[in-house]
């Protein structure tokens, strides 16, 4: 500003009009160097990967499984594109006894409503653990968020926005905290929310129908890490690749990334944005209800766990509790086959409105094996047959059609 | 500021060597502490600022009032609506602190700053007292800094206006004590009033970026009531814009889009980012508008 200064009487200049316009130079270059600042800070921030030494894929996956982390505190974002319409309010209404459905028996604290919401959109999560007996996962809303509090044989949901908790105790805390601390756990598992949990399911895949490899390093929340690539070999599938960052230090999986064959963006994104493997406070875990919240009891564990099947990569497998479920192929593109017995969809000829209305929800295919409707996501897709068979998987369209051919 | 005005009275001394300016008095530094005080006493004495800062104060009383008889009879109040943290006002009277703030921080609050950054050249302009301020020996762009600062200023003692009145409200109607964090974790009660001043300061930090919008805009016209209808305009587009979700990849560089982030200092431990981008975002806005406004206002033709 300083040279500036100097002629505040304006109306001796010579060439007034060019002193104006030289003046606004000063906030258009204020403008300027803040939109190089956000446009090139990121670009530089992700040049510098980090110099470790080589490992090979099998190493590395044995890092993974040796780690013993058992105290950390960290945020992680995760974000999940899968696709799917947006379904808004009615998410927690398809969540068994979430929501308030069922005549307000329902609290906005059980954690199966809540954690539905994580299969799309954008969110921030905090994470802390002490040893397999006390974890804490929590939601962020804006101005509120959504805790899930597992100390010992206590289990605490609490919602802040409405001020209401849930309870559980001993046998039912299993399907409150979140899965994969605790290893020895034989409930079934809650939604993968960390990049941790993520890992670990994608690592289960892996098989002779998949190619491992180390891509290189890379930086994630200021550590340093390699990147463990997994890519299906068989064709037909939809998924592209599964990218894990493992933390070159403690063997901690740091991000997970899971991009679509089709291209585009991930359909499933989550990595710490600041991890710390330090022993969080004791005081993190402690948790009463405050004055005047609701406390609801959940009593039965058992509606827990089926409500918490359902995670990103088991929208197929969430058929499981059906009869006449059968499975075609193995690894990465297999399918999932059931037989409804029902007269399954529909055809537009039959029924011209609820035609109408599946076929704006997925395309007609038609086949050895006669018509039917394909629903897709990103990920995964979904042939209903005429007959009322149902084949399910994270494989394309035209698998599907064959699957179904090779099934008559 | 003042070490850059004695070096250019100096400058202008050697470069033109006149004679009338080798006359003018070296403003001293304390003068513009004066000019500053001065601008203080009388903004703050205006009967508009009063009023202004009176139905900030009541903003409070109201919620604490309504939540108080809507929860007479034991029911929850909220019932998931509202602004944040009312649900948890009839445990602990301190909530109402952060729900007063949140209820006001959309829209009341930068109302009456952009009412008082409006006012701040383009009312002098329309009272015609502009001239004479400009014939002190301050210079425009000591004049504009002025006027920035009082309205920051503005910006700090609405927010304490509002703070103030919902904790004296929330410890009449409301009893105190121990609270619990949005996280699930408890702390005592001085803690607590810690963070609502961290809250307050966080909050009238969030309105400078409008301050500075509202005295760019000020610059721009001679009648201090379009100032004051354009910068709320503003601020009600800018609302609404912040709300479309096609906008997205626009919405991070609305100076209201990080306004909530106060709520993040009621989490254990606290969450930083956005609170660090909210700050970055309004001194974006403060850099950007304050010198636009500076451009315009020492270059404009003073007529009224």
């Amino acid at each position: 500003m300083a040279p500036y200064e100097a002629d505040d009487n304006t109306n001796e200049d010579e060439r007034p009009g060019r002193r104006r316009a030289a003046r606004y130079v000063v906030p258009v270059a204020v403008v300027g160097v803040a939109a190089a600042t956000i446009g090139l800070v990121p670009a530089f921030a992700g040049s510098g990967d980090p110099d470790l030494p080589e490992v090979t894929a099998q190493q590395l996956i044995e890092k993974i499984a040796a780690s013993d982390v058992e105290q950390l505190s960290g945020t992680v974002k995760i974000s999940t594109d899968l696709g799917l319409p947006s379904l808004g309010g009615l998410e927690s209404g398809l969540a068994p006894g979430g929501g308030g459905g069922s005549g307000g028996e329902g609290s906005s604290a059980d954690p199966s409503s809540k954690l539905l919401e994580l299969t799309s959109g954008t969110h921030t999560l905090r994470v802390a653990a002490d040893g397999p007996e006390k974890q804490k996962l929590s939601l962020m809303d804006k101005a509120a968020e959504y805790s899930l509090i597992h100390n010992g044989d206590e289990a605490w949901a609490y919602d802040s926005e409405s001020n209401e908790a849930y309870h559980m105790t001993d046998t039912a805390s299993g399907s409150a905290k979140h899965k994969g601390e605790d290893k020895k756990e034989e409930a079934p598992k809650d939604i993968p929310a960390t990049p941790k949990d993520m890992a670990e399911e994608a690592l289960k895949a892996v098989d002779d129908t998949t190619s491992v490899t180390v891509d290189g390093t890379v930086r994630v929340a200021d550590r340093d890490a390699y990147k463990l690539l997994i890519k299906p070999k068989q064709s037909g599938s939809t998924v592209g690749a599964v990218s894990i960052a493992v933390d070159a230090k403690t063997g901690v999986p740091l991000k997970f990334t899971l991009t679509p064959a089709s291209g585009g963006a991930a359909v499933v994104d989550a990595g710490f944005t600041q991890v710390d493997f330090t022993k969080p406070a004791a005081s993190t875990f402690d948790f009463s209800p405050p004055k005047g919240a609701k406390v609801t009891e959940g009593a039965d564990a058992k509606h827990e766990d089926t409500a918490h099947r359902k995670s990103d990569e088991d929208l197929g497998k969430e058929l499981d509790g059906l009869e006449g479920l059968k499975t075609i192929g193995e690894g990465w593109t297999s399918i999932a086959r059931f037989d409804t017995g029902g007269e399954g969809v529909p055809s537009a000829s039959e029924s011209a409105d609820a035609g109408r209305l599946l076929d704006s929800l997925g395309t007609r295919v038609t086949g050895e094996f006669g018509s039917g409707t394909v629903f897709s996501t990103r990920l995964v897709n979904a042939l209903i047959t005429e007959d009322g068979q149902v084949y399910a998987g994270a494989v394309t369209k035209d698998a599907l059609v064959k699957a179904a051919n090779a099934a008559q | 500021m003042s070490r850059a005005e004695t070096t250019d009275g100096t400058d202008v001394t050697a470069g033109t060597g006149t004679v009338e300016v080798v006359g003018v008095r070296k403003p001293s530094p304390l003068w513009t502490l004066g000019l500053l005080r001065n601008e203080l006493v009388t903004t703050l004495r205006r009967w508009r600022t009063i009023a202004l800062l009176g139905v900030l104060a009541a903003v409070p009383v109201l919620v604490g009032i309504a939540v108080k008889i809507e929860t007479s009879d034991g029911a929850s109040a909220g019932g998931g609506g509202g602004p944040a943290f009312i649900a948890q006002i009839t445990n602990n009277g301190l909530f109402l602190v952060f729900t007063a703030l949140a209820a006001t921080l959309p829209f009341f609050l930068p109302m009456a700053i952009g009412v008082i950054a409006g006012d701040a050249i383009a009312g002098e302009a329309n009272a015609g007292t502009l001239r004479y301020l400009l014939v002190a020996p301050a210079g425009r762009t000591r004049l504009l800094l002025t006027k920035y600062a009082t309205t920051l200023a503005f910006c700090v003692i609405a927010t304490l206006v509002v703070a103030v009145s919902a904790l004296i409200v929330g410890a009449l109607l409301f009893p105190l004590g121990e609270l619990t964090t949005i996280s699930g974790t408890r702390i005592s009660f001085g803690e607590g009033l810690g963070r609502a001043f961290l809250i307050a300061l966080a909050v009238a930090a969030s309105l400078i970026g409008i301050a500075a919008l509202g005295l760019f805009v000020s610059t721009l016209t001679n009648s201090g009531i379009a100032a004051m209808a354009t910068t709320v305009g503003l601020l009600i587009t800018i609302q609404i814009l912040d709300q479309i979700p096609q906008l997205h990849s626009l919405q991070p560089y609305f100076f209201s889009h990080y306004w909530l982030s106060f709520a993040d200092l009621m989490r254990d431990p606290v969450y930083w980012d956005d609170l660090y981008r909210n700050l970055g975002l309004q001194g974006l806005y403060a850099a950007v508008f304050g010198t636009a406004a500076w451009a315009r206002f020492t270059t404009k033709d003073i007529t009224a």
